[in-house]
């Protein structure tokens, strides 16, 4: 980790829990503190400390998970393009209205990213300027990738609306 | 109930009462789309003045299956992702896999695995370019791309035997070791390449028609292609030099590093990727070429004390070490010992970063395997790339883009 992450990192001393996996550096966030610093803190390692790439939103339900404190999770993978450095920040968010800032406006990339968040887990991101399903069909109403939503679905496909030609 | 589809909410606010812009439905079944997305373009003339991609039309939940099925399993399923070039979505899927199990694997297995790597590169950007091409008019340099793939698809043949989906890769290895009729394949492969190669420059790099519908069209600039996450061969033909077979070299790169260069452009538009597409097909071949002649002997699986590998037949046959292993393996309620711990790892394939978000919980199979598809996220440019370009461009800007509906929608 170099200079600039570590000065960024140190302006939000004691609201991230970090630590390094497989030579990968991690900062994580609670839900309380997500809520509070998400945004300022990417916005921060974007600006300030060059992790101008984000590679992947990464939604996981930590439903079922040993140990874990808050329900879901959110994973930004940031890169610097210019040293090529990795940079991963776990966001965290809880039931009953898992809700997260939205980072379009730092990096538009973030924009179907988000949807599919919202669409797989039923996160909600504040500020996002269009946030509809993407991949399931409007009028489907669980979150398919959430662990409590069975493999085998729910007879969704069986009970589908069929749309007639007077209709369409 | 009818159904809401989304162009009643995406319309322009004020095109009420305006006779002039129309709206036009592209896809789902359109020949230019080659496979199933839509597109709602609201048009001013012949100019598009907004696109709205709807996609999920071939979303099959194959990350819900990542997290039902084992590593070895999901390989079937990755194969799937990017049909174009399989094998190397099962070499970025095991790549993460080992990440997460800390699995290193054997010299001669890098090996087998970079060079089929790089044949899946050629063969997707041989598609990619000739179904360009096709789009555009230009039916003979889709023949000859054609030509080429098939040999990529006989080597593959030898080394799996199969021709489309292989399921090649197993964790810590691969199913079987090549034999020496891949190794000679793959020589002549390197052998009558660049001919093909140097007749489709010749058939497309002057043509007047395919330079003018891809020069200047669909422009993506480098600031744009760091804001939109772009990757691969888009972000290198926008000037953004970044290969993650140089930034973060991973299987044989690191020590072929010397045989191949990264490819980029500054043009930024459909013709500037054409180029970088077919440069790093060069690049790949001239890897190629390094690692066939020297392929390293020895063993394609990490050793068994692992507990990672499948045994070999015989040795599940015949020895009581090798018939546990597979046991342990193979039964639905043993399977891998997996840490409490998650991992993104990623590979450089033909269309982009494709990466793993793998969690797994200390069970048997993954607890979440997140794709990082770059198909999905190139497509998210669209909208920004065919604004104010004429409708003949869309299938110019979508065959630049490379999307590939089965990876776009999972």
């Amino acid at each position: 980790m170099n200079e600039q992450t570590q000065s960024v990192l140190d302006k939000y001393q004691g609201k991230y829990t970090p630590y390094t996996h497989l030579n990968d550096q991690y900062v994580s966030l609670t839900a309380s503190e997500s809520a509070e610093v998400l945004y300022d803190l990417l916005k921060s390692l974007k600006e300030e400390a060059g992790y101008d790439y984000l590679c992947d939103i990464a939604g996981v339900d930590y439903l079922t998970y040993p140990d874990a404190e808050d329900r879901y999770g959110v994973i930004y993978a940031l890169v610097n393009t210019e040293s090529g450095a990795r940079l991963f920040v776990k966001a965290h968010a809880n039931d009953p209205a898992p809700t997260l800032p939205s980072v379009y406006e730092l990096w538009n990339g973030s924009n179907w990213m988000e949807r599919e968040v919202y669409d797989m887990f039923g996160v909600t991101f504040q500020r996002h300027p269009d946030l509809r399903r993407i991949l399931m069909p409007d009028e489907f109403v669980d979150y398919p990738l959430r662990k409590d939503y069975p493999l085998r679905g729910l007879g969704e496909r069986h009970s589908m609306p069929s749309l007639t030609r007077a209709e369409s | 109930m009818p159904l809401t589809a989304s162009p009643s909410t995406t319309l322009l606010p004020d095109s009420d009462g305006q006779e002039y812009q129309y709206t036009l439905n592209f896809g789902p079944q359109h020949p230019a789309t080659h496979t199933t997305l839509r597109l709602i373009l609201t048009l001013e003339g012949e100019t598009i003045i907004k696109a709205v991609p709807d996609i999920g039309f071939l979303h099959s939940g194959f990350e819900k299956l990542g997290e039902d099925l084992d590593f070895n399993q999901y390989v079937t399923i990755v194969d799937r992702m990017n049909y174009i070039s399989p094998v190397a979505n099962e070499i970025a899927w095991h790549h993460t896999v080992e990440k997460l199990l800390e699995i290193e694997l054997t010299p001669r297995c890098k090996y087998i695995r970079t060079i089929l790597a790089e044949l899946a590169r050629i063969s997707d950007h041989l598609l990619c370019i000739g179904a360009a091409a096709l789009d555009l008019g230009a039916l003979t340099a889709f023949l000859y791309a054609f030509n080429e793939r098939e040999k990529v698809y006989n080597i593959i043949e030898e080394a799996s035997g199969q021709r489309f989906h292989p399921s090649y890769t197993r964790v810590g290895g691969l199913m079987n070791d090549v034999s020496d009729k891949f190794v000679e394949l793959v020589r002549d492969f390197v052998k009558t390449f660049p001919p093909a190669h140097a007749d489709v420059v010749r058939l497309l790099n002057r043509n007047r028609i395919f330079v003018d519908r891809t020069k200047n069209v669909g422009v993506l600039t480098k600031e744009q292609a760091i804001n939109m996450s772009a990757s691969g061969p888009i972000a290198r033909a926008a000037g953004v030099t970044r290969d993650l077979r140089k930034d973060e070299p991973y299987l044989a790169y690191e020590e072929l590093s010397s045989s191949f260069q990264m490819v980029c452009a500054t043009g930024g538009d459909c013709y500037s990727r054409y180029l970088v597409r077919m440069g790093e097909m060069m690049e790949s071949l001239n890897i190629i070429k390094a690692a066939i002649e020297n392929l390293p002997s020895g063993p394609i699986n990490v050793t068994a004390d692992g507990k990672y590998t499948i045994p070999d037949k015989s040795s599940t046959y015949r020895s009581i070490e090798g018939l546990i292993q597979h046991f342990e393996l193979i039964m639905w309620n043993r399977k891998f010992d997996t840490p409490v711990a998650e991992t993104y790892g990623a590979n450089e394939t033909a269309n982009g970063e494709l990466g793993f978000y793998l969690v797994c919980d200390g069970g048997n199979h993954a607890y979440r395997a997140r794709t990082r598809p770059p198909s999905f996220i190139h497509f998210s440019l669209f909208p920004m790339l065919i604004e104010g370009h004429q409708i003949s461009d869309v299938p110019a800007v979508l065959g630049s883009l490379n999307i590939i509906a089965a990876e776009l929608d999972r």
